[in-house]
């Protein structure tokens, strides 16, 4: 019967690769899309190019916001729409605020319309690199610095980011604990 | 082999007294039983769940259950009736048939099978704990779509999560045994191309289980380590996406239905020829059709998903790739149709319900063959249109199919013929009253009533009511079908080896009951 315990190793040794191709697909997936452009998200801190030729041509970014579940943090663009050139570096904020008495650490999500021209939008500097501490009460303008990228297609004329603000306060304890420690003192 | 052994020394060896016999066997017919008898005890406790749900909607507003509670009754009915009711059903008649198709004298790994029942009741009991948990049930619908399943979930769902991986060691562990026995025990002389299709089907379907549970494993881990361990998998705060738990999901969910229909081709594909006197038509052909539709099963997962904002490429590769399963489907739907052309054909309880499924299985493709053009399904997403649709290929579809080769084999089981009369009244009002349920919701899906909601604008009210008819008159008929195996086992006419006289295959050269150990010396296939 060796034929039939080395059958039943290889259908063992499959069903192990299959669950760990179940967990492969969570890379594979981040990868595609990063490849593809296909879910709106976009990529990490891009370096600017100096020698970046400016195109002459008019693109309009919208600036959305919205909240996850029921928060009552407050979290708005300053600019509701800029016209840019594409090669060109543009500064845009957003204010949130803190209405707690309590610190809190929120995370932003970016997610670009139509999500194909995600990949064209790099982003210099943006509040959504990291998880942001509020004081209670306090108010921020949060900076994101972006460029276009130059070869952006001729056909789209508009394009709209959306942050979505999360309120991560739990997952990130040692902030909260930090900051209330500096406020005692 | 050491039962071959036993079962030559002593031949007429029976089995263990009591209740020792079925926690200690490793007869796979004493399984074979075990697993009918477990997933028609499901089938019955799913059932009464969909009877609350047609209850609560009987009539417009909220009557019977709160939202919360009906969450939970949708979520248990469906976990049920898929991981408790059809699949092990047709692991159940694979235990029973396999071997005797196939001229082998048990399942190639006997204590291994005995563990892969054994697992179930213990899964479905603690699943079933969680109706009595704080913050009740499961209540996120049968594709547990994180967040729901995460940041929004009971308490309750780490007890999912355990059941749903005790369900999937158990289904692993069934195909392993299903594939080695069938590469290695065949009888001399059956060739994979003599191989009854229910065999084929069978294999087929187990490989499609290896490949797609441990990925269902994988999801619910995920699920477990971000509801528990703080990783963010499907968390977006985290920098995971809930879209990819859909992607996962659905990457088992789509081979997971074409796990609880390959088996009734198979048994349909034994059924038709029977009773139409002819040999089954273009059986290559069927082969390769139930090939490429397992093949094909994983490339098309993401038509579920049409809604989440795919690119326009993706909703057309998964739309085309989804509309190409139609074509070997249709292979099949007309190889069944050729089969029966010209034959001379009886009507007996398995031959109504096996035609039943051919007529109702490709009512419910053709309004999935409408769901998968990916405009259209813009519409009906989420509608009852879809519940119509799977409910067809499933109840009508899979059920019936369960329901046809039981009656096909109760014969071979028990060694007694059924009551026909009853058979029939049992097939007329399950097909009549399966129809009074779900015809109606494509109306209704088409018309915008959407699914999982408890209650309903009061335009839909005269095909809910009627819809609920027909679900509590099919739940109770399904009790005459309870009536008719008991009266079956106790007795009833003696049934001769082969009952069924256009009946093929292994299966009826032995008596009626079948022995308990057979083909303890492989039988010859020319």
């Amino acid at each position: 019967m060796a034929t039939e315990t080395s059958l039943v190793t290889k259908l063992g040794i499959a069903t192990v690769a299959m669950f760990g191709f179940g967990f492969a697909l969570v890379p594979l997936y981040d990868v595609f899309c990063e490849i593809t452009g296909f879910n709106g998200k976009t990529a990490g801190k891009y370096e600017a190019v100096e020698s970046q030729q400016v195109v002459q041509r008019d693109v309009d970014i919208q600036f959305l916001s919205a909240l996850n579940g029921s928060t009552s943090i407050s979290f708005k663009p300053n600019n509701r729409s800029v016209r840019v050139n594409p090669g060109r570096t543009y500064e845009i904020s957003y204010r949130v605020s803190n209405p707690h008495e309590r610190p809190v650490v929120i995370q932003a999500v970016p997610s670009v319309s139509p999500q194909l021209l995600a990949q064209y939008l790099h982003k210099v500097e943006c509040f959504c690199f990291n998880q942001q501490l509020l004081q209670p009460g306090e108010t921020v303008d949060m900076p994101m610095r972006f460029v276009l990228d130059q070869e952006f297609p001729e056909e789209y004329a508009k394009l709209s980011l959306a942050y979505t603000l999360f309120d991560v306060s739990e997952q990130f304890p040692d902030l909260i604990a930090g900051a209330q420690l500096a406020s005692n003192n | 082999m050491s039962s071959t052994a036993v079962g030559a020394e002593h031949h007429d060896h029976g089995p263990a007294k009591g209740l020792k016999r079925w926690l200690y066997t490793t007869n796979h017919k004493d399984i074979g039983t075990m697993y009918l008898v477990l997933s028609f005890v499901m089938f019955l406790y799913g059932g009464a769940f969909a009877m609350g749900i047609r209850l609560e909607l009987f009539e417009p507003g909220i009557q019977y259950f709160s939202p919360e509670k009906y969450n939970q009754m949708i979520t248990m009915h469906g976990l049920i009736m898929v991981f408790g009711a059809v699949m092990p059903a047709f692991v159940g008649l694979a235990n029973w048939m396999i071997p005797l198709q196939i001229g082998a004298p048990d399942m190639a790994l006997p204590r291994m099978n005995n563990w892969s029942f054994w697992i179930l009741p213990f899964a479905f009991s603690m699943l079933s704990m969680t109706t009595f948990m704080d913050g009740g049930a499961p209540n996120f619908g049968w594709t547990f779509y994180a967040p729901l399943s995460t940041t929004y979930a009971p308490p309750s769902t780490t007890f999912f999560i355990f059941a749903v991986h005790m369900m999937g060691i158990s289904s692993i562990m069934g195909a392993i045994n299903v594939i080695v026995t069938i590469f290695n025990m065949r009888a001399p002389g059956m060739t994979w191309m003599k191989m009854p299709l229910f065999v084929w089907t069978w294999l087929i379907t187990a490989f499609l289980l290896i490949a797609a549970m441990p990925v269902l494993a994988g999801a619910v881990t995920m699920m477990l380590f971000d509801i528990h361990l703080g990783t963010s998998f499907f968390d977006a705060a985290g920098g995971g996406d809930p879209v990819l738990f859909q992607h996962i999901f659905w990457f088992f969910g789509h081979p997971e239905v074409y796990i609880m229909i390959l088996p009734a081709f198979g048994v349909v594909s034994a059924i038709l020829p029977a009773f139409a006197r002819k040999p089954l038509f273009g059986y290559t052909s069927m082969v390769w059709a139930v090939a490429s539709i397992a093949l094909l099963s994983f490339i098309v997962w993401a038509h579920h998903m049409f809604l989440v904002g795919m690119p326009l490429v993706a909703e057309l590769f998964f739309m085309y790739a989804t509309m190409l399963i139609a074509i070997p489907t249709g292979i099949k739907v007309f190889n069944w149709m050729a089969t029966l052309y010209q034959g001379s054909i009886t009507f007996e309880t398995p031959m109504l319900f096996a035609l039943a499924f051919l007529v109702l299985f490709t009512c419910g493709g053709l309004s999935g063959l409408m769901l998968s053009i990916g405009p259209a399904d813009f519409q009906y997403h989420d509608t009852y249109f879809v519940v119509a649709h799977f409910h067809y290929v499933l109840v009508p579809g899979a059920v019936f199919a369960i329901m046809a080769g039981a009656y096909y084999w109760l014969p071979k089981w028990t060694g007694h013929m059924y009551d026909e009369r009853l058979g029939k009244i049992h097939f007329w009002l399950s097909f009549i009253s399966i129809n009074v349920t779900f015809f109606p919701q494509h109306f209704l899906g088409l018309a915008g009533m959407p699914r999982r909601i408890p209650d309903y604008a009061l335009m839909f009210s005269d095909f809910n009511m009627m819809s609920s008819i027909g679900g509590l008159t099919y739940g109770v008929s399904q009790l005459l079908f309870v009536y008719i195996i008991i009266k079956c086992v106790r007795g009833g006419e003696k049934a001769s080896e082969k009952p069924w006289d256009g009946a093929e295959g292994l299966e009826w050269t032995v008596p009626s009951p079948a022995p308990y150990h057979t083909f303890s010396t492989p039988p010859k296939v020319d």
